[in-house]
Formats: structure tokens, sequence, C-alpha cells
């Protein structure tokens, strides 16, 4: 009886603490959802920070994010198949061990990394050091799913191709890469998902502006930096704007983020 | 062609490398002035920014510093490093250097991330339980995805709720302040939470059915199995989520920089604010100059090496078997 009542008890505990998950996250999304909607307008899309809006945020974010992930998707995915495709010897293992290692570093510390590499020697902050420092952080999300998705190709679809006399490059990309092609966007968009909400190194690398810039030798708009900025100004304003921005940033992660995982149910 | 793209390829993975040690290289350049300085006292030191008296002390001027300090402290609750006066001692001949010490911001890093732990773990186990093996999968399914969707939103957003709406409650519950090292470590425990519940279902999930069904069939209860069969079998992947967990919490820096109240004050209670490494950084990187840049990065090379060491400790010791 004992037995079973212990039983009852664990399993109950259990059930509540998912529960508590899930009402934490529903507890988020509600509070986002109200303030941001209540702080939320259309003006927000068209005035810059500098008039009350979120113009110049939006974009110089997606720049940033855009920029990093030009560089650092291609090098990850070159990095990835190299892991997995060419490596000879114990080389390839470290290497994945130290991207595995470096995906869970503090980001605050890529931040004071790129700063005492960039922004030091210029002098000043600037756009290109908050990309770099994102990029950073890009490269061992997508080496990783690189990796793990090319290792999900079966062995004998490259046998198939060397056999046909194709060079192993014409393998890789024409076979390996086409079969794995699903996989490593899901992954793709997860990277680019995690960046976009990336604030810490961001702070002393991009900084933020007030303008809309395309200029990205200088202090760079990012829309975290600024959340994290207005979020703790004294001005109920802008803690309103705070929240509406914070709420276009969440809605857009989690729309990247489950448009990732649609696409590979679907391919399932 | 062949051999170009090998050799974009290894130079690619290499990067790798070359940014690891960068990193390292890199800030131990920066943070060496203050080691010079400081040497490893630094770790001991609960002063931050404080200007001492190296020659000529003058006990009046002493006192002075001490009870201005302690005013500036009580009424600003987002300390500013500027803000201590230091009147008395423009007046006198003594000559003064300013002090740093990183006793503070470790502290405040590995006590917040204890309570997180101490808060999710329990937590993020019977969330694994339920999703491993007491939810049909459907459910199972649908209630992890939304465990994994907390892990996908941003920490500033986990830190700008926390602050207006999670942080008043724990103060009512507990007393206290609102920004505190207590409300910085639970929110930080519900943000490792799903990571933690993610690779412990995992690990979990290795367990052979049919170890599970012999002990069902012998007549166990499921607790029973998932005490005596699973735990001992996924044991060693658990402990590394929990590592893995550690290492995260040790580096998080928006949510923590939002709750923890920002102050180079060690904390008595728990219920006081306090400050940590990555707050530290994130802070004052953009006033400071001279020592004050270097301890900054003394603190940065700190955060680094701890966050690697525990990181690799958990993925090469624990969690080979699970990701293998």
């Amino acid at each position: 009886m004992k037995r079973l009542l212990i039983n009852k008890i664990v399993l109950s505990l259990s059930t509540l603490s998912a529960f508590l998950g899930i009402v934490f996250l529903g507890w988020i999304l509600t509070t986002l959802f109200i303030k941001g909607i209540s702080s939320f307008h259309f003006s927000l899309f068209i005035n810059d920070l500098i008039n009350g809006g979120l113009r110049n945020l939006i974009i110089g974010q997606f720049v940033l994010v855009g920029l990093a992930s030009v560089v650092g998707i291609p090098l990850g995915m070159v990095a990835g198949i190299y892991i997995r495709e060419y490596g000879k010897g114990k080389y390839p293992s470290i290497i994945r061990s130290l991207s595995d290692i470096m995906m869970s570093a503090p980001s605050i510390v890529v931040g004071a990394f790129v700063y005492a590499i960039i922004v030091v020697p210029t002098g000043h902050t600037s756009g290109f050091a908050g990309a770099i420092a994102l990029s950073i952080m890009m490269i061992p999300i997508v080496i990783s799913t690189t990796d793990s998705m090319l290792s999900l190709v079966p062995k004998e679809l490259r046998e198939a191709g060397i056999a046909l006399g194709a060079s192993k490059y014409k393998v890789i990309f024409d076979i390996v890469i086409k079969s794995a092609k699903v996989g490593i966007m899901t992954g793709i968009l997860l990277a680019i998902a995690r960046i976009i909400g990336e604030t810490a190194p961001l702070l002393f690398t991009s900084q933020t502006s007030n303008y809309l810039s395309f200029d990205l030798t200088h202090a760079y708009p990012s829309l975290t930096v600024s959340i994290y900025t207005l979020a703790n100004d004294v001005e109920a304003s802008s803690r309103d704007l705070a929240w509406a921005a914070s709420f276009i940033l969440t809605v857009l992660v989690l729309f990247i983020n489950l448009t990732g995982k649609f696409i590979t149910r679907n391919k399932k | 062609m062949e051999k170009l793209f090998q050799k974009i390829s290894f130079s690619s993975a290499t990067l790798v490398l070359i940014i690891l040690i960068g990193i390292f290289i890199s800030l131990f350049i920066a943070a060496k002035p203050a080691m010079s300085e400081y040497g490893l006292n630094f770790i001991t030191n609960p002063v931050w920014n404080k200007e001492v008296v190296i020659a000529n002390p003058n006990k009046q001027v002493k006192k002075d510093t001490t009870a201005n300090k302690d005013d500036s402290v009580v009424e600003n609750d987002f300390s500013d490093d500027d803000v201590i006066p230091m009147d008395d001692e423009s007046n006198t001949n003594s000559i003064t250097k300013t002090i740093y010490g990183g006793l503070v911001p470790l502290v405040g890093t590995i006590a917040s991330t204890i309570i997180a732990l101490i808060f999710s773990l329990p937590i993020a186990m019977g969330i694994s339980i339920f999703l491993a093996e007491i939810a049909p999968t459907n459910i199972s399914k649908v209630v992890g995805g939304a465990i994994e969707l907390l892990a996908a939103i941003p920490s500033i957003i986990f830190g700008m709720w926390g602050l207006y709406y999670f942080a008043p409650l724990v103060a009512d519950v507990f007393g206290g302040f609102q920004v505190s090292l207590l409300t910085a470590g639970l929110v930080l425990g519900v943000m490792i939470l799903p990571f933690m519940a993610a690779i412990t279902r995992d690990s979990m999930n290795t367990t052979p059915d049919v170890l599970k069904e012999s002990a069902y069939a012998l007549g166990a209860t499921k607790f029973e199995v998932i005490k005596d069969i699973i735990f001992p079998y996924s044991k060693v992947g658990i402990i590394g989520s929990i590592i893995l967990s550690l290492g995260r919490a040790l580096g998080e820096t928006m949510a923590v920089a939002f709750l923890i109240g920002s102050i180079f004050q060690l904390p008595h209670k728990l219920t006081d604010p306090t400050i940590s490494i990555p707050v530290a950084l994130a802070n004052n990187f953009g006033e400071a100059s001279g020592l004050g840049m270097s301890s900054l990065f003394y603190l940065a090379f700190i955060l680094f090496v701890l966050s690697f060491a525990v990181i690799s400790f958990a993925k090469f010791y624990f969690l080979r078997k699970v990701h293998a």
C-alpha cells in the first residue's frame, strides 16, 4: 500500500513540475503579449528611436544578424563538413569538442574578446565588431548541426557516389549535402533564432544608436541592446517602448524557431 | 578544386581552435596589468574601485572615506563607480591608489548559480520524468515542445519579465529587495530549467526497454522502476546535464543584469543585492579605463576559465556516452 502511495505522490509531483514549466512559459508570453500589445503601434515601424519608434533598431538588428550569418554559416558548414567527411585521426574530434565548449561559453566573454581585438585597436565601437561577435557565437552552432546532420547520411550513399567515379568533393556537395539539406536548414534557422536575441556580445561591440544607419564603422543600432537601456530608463514611455520591442523580438524568435521545427516535422 | 576545398574546410575547422586560443590569449594580455598588480589576492579582495591611502596614512581621512562609502552604497541601488566623493583626500598630501578586487562578483556568480541549481533541479527532474515515463507520446511531444520554447526565449526577455513581474512576487514572499541574489538566482533557475530537463530526458530515454519491462513484470511500481532502473542506468548523463546547466548559469548575463542589483557589496542575506562577473562586465565595460578595465578583463578571464573547465568536465567526463 505504502509503495503505491509513494508512487502516486512522485508521479503527481512530476506532473506538477511539467505543469509549472508550462506556467512559466505561459506567464512570460502572456505578460509580453499584454504589455507588448498595449504599447504596440504601427508607427513604431516608421519612426526611428529618436522619434519614439523602433524602425532603426529592427533594421539594425537584421543587418547585424544578416552579416553575422553571411560570415558564420558558410564557415560553420565547411568546418562541419571537414569534421565529418575529411578529418583524419584525432584532430576532427578535438575540434568538435572545442566547438561544443565554445557553444556553451559565456556570450559576454565573446563580447570582451571582440572588444579587445577590434574595439580597442580601432578606438570606437562599430557595427562590424558587433557582427563579428555574433558570427563567433554562430559558428559552433552551425558546426554542431552540420556535423550531426551529415552523420545521419548513410555511408552507402557516399560509397555509391565514389564507385561511380565521382571525386570526394562532388560526392559531398551533390549527394551528402543534398540528402542532409532539410536538417541543415533547420539547424541554421535555429542558429539564427538563437543569435537574433543575443544582447551580451553586442553591449560593448556595436552598442546601439538612436538613428537609422548603414555605416557599419560606427556604433550601430541594435534592438536587444536598446531593450536593455530602455527597460532600465526612468521614463515610463521608454519602458513601454522596451515592452513593445521585447514583444516584437520574441515573436520574431519564436516564429523562426517554430518554422525550423515545422520544416523537420513535415519532412519526417 | 578538390585540394582547394580540402584546404578551405581544414582552415575553417582550425578557425575554432584559433578563436578559442585567441580568446584565452587576448583576455590574458588585457588582464595582465591587473594580474601583476594584485596577483591571486584579487580573488579574495572584496573591495572594488576604492581609493586607499598608501603613503602618509592619516586616520582622519581614512574614517571619512569609509563613512562616505557606506552612505553611497545605501543611497545608490545601482551603484555608480565614480560616486564616491574623496574631498578630504585632495587636501592632504597622501598618495592614494585605486584598488580592485574580484571577490564580490565571484561570490555573486557562484551563489546565484547555486540558487538556480537548487531551484531548478527538482523541477527539471520532475519534468523529465513526466516527459520520458508518464505522459503518452503525443502529450509528451506537446509539453516537450513547450518546454523547448521556454529555452528559445531570449535572456533579456527573462530579465524584463523577472524584474517587473517575478521579482515583486518573490519580494512579497521572502521580503527584502526586489533586486537581489535570490530573485536573480530564481530567474536563472527558470532559464536553465528547459535545458536541464531536455538533456536529462534524453539520458533517461537511453534506458533499454527490456530492463524496464523486466522490472514491471516483477511487480515494481513506476516510481521504483524510475528509482532503481532508470536513474542508475542514466546517472552519468543526468549528472552531466546538471553540470552543463551549471556552466550555462555561470555565464548568463542579461537576465541577471536586470535582477541582481549591480552593486559591489557582499550579500549578507539571500535577499541582498550584489553583482556577478558577467553583470560587472556588462555594466562597467563602457566607462572603465586603465587598471579598472584590466581588472574587468581579469574577471572575464576568470569566468572564461571557470566555465571552460565546468563545461569540458561535463562533456568529457559525463556526457560522452549520451551523445556518442
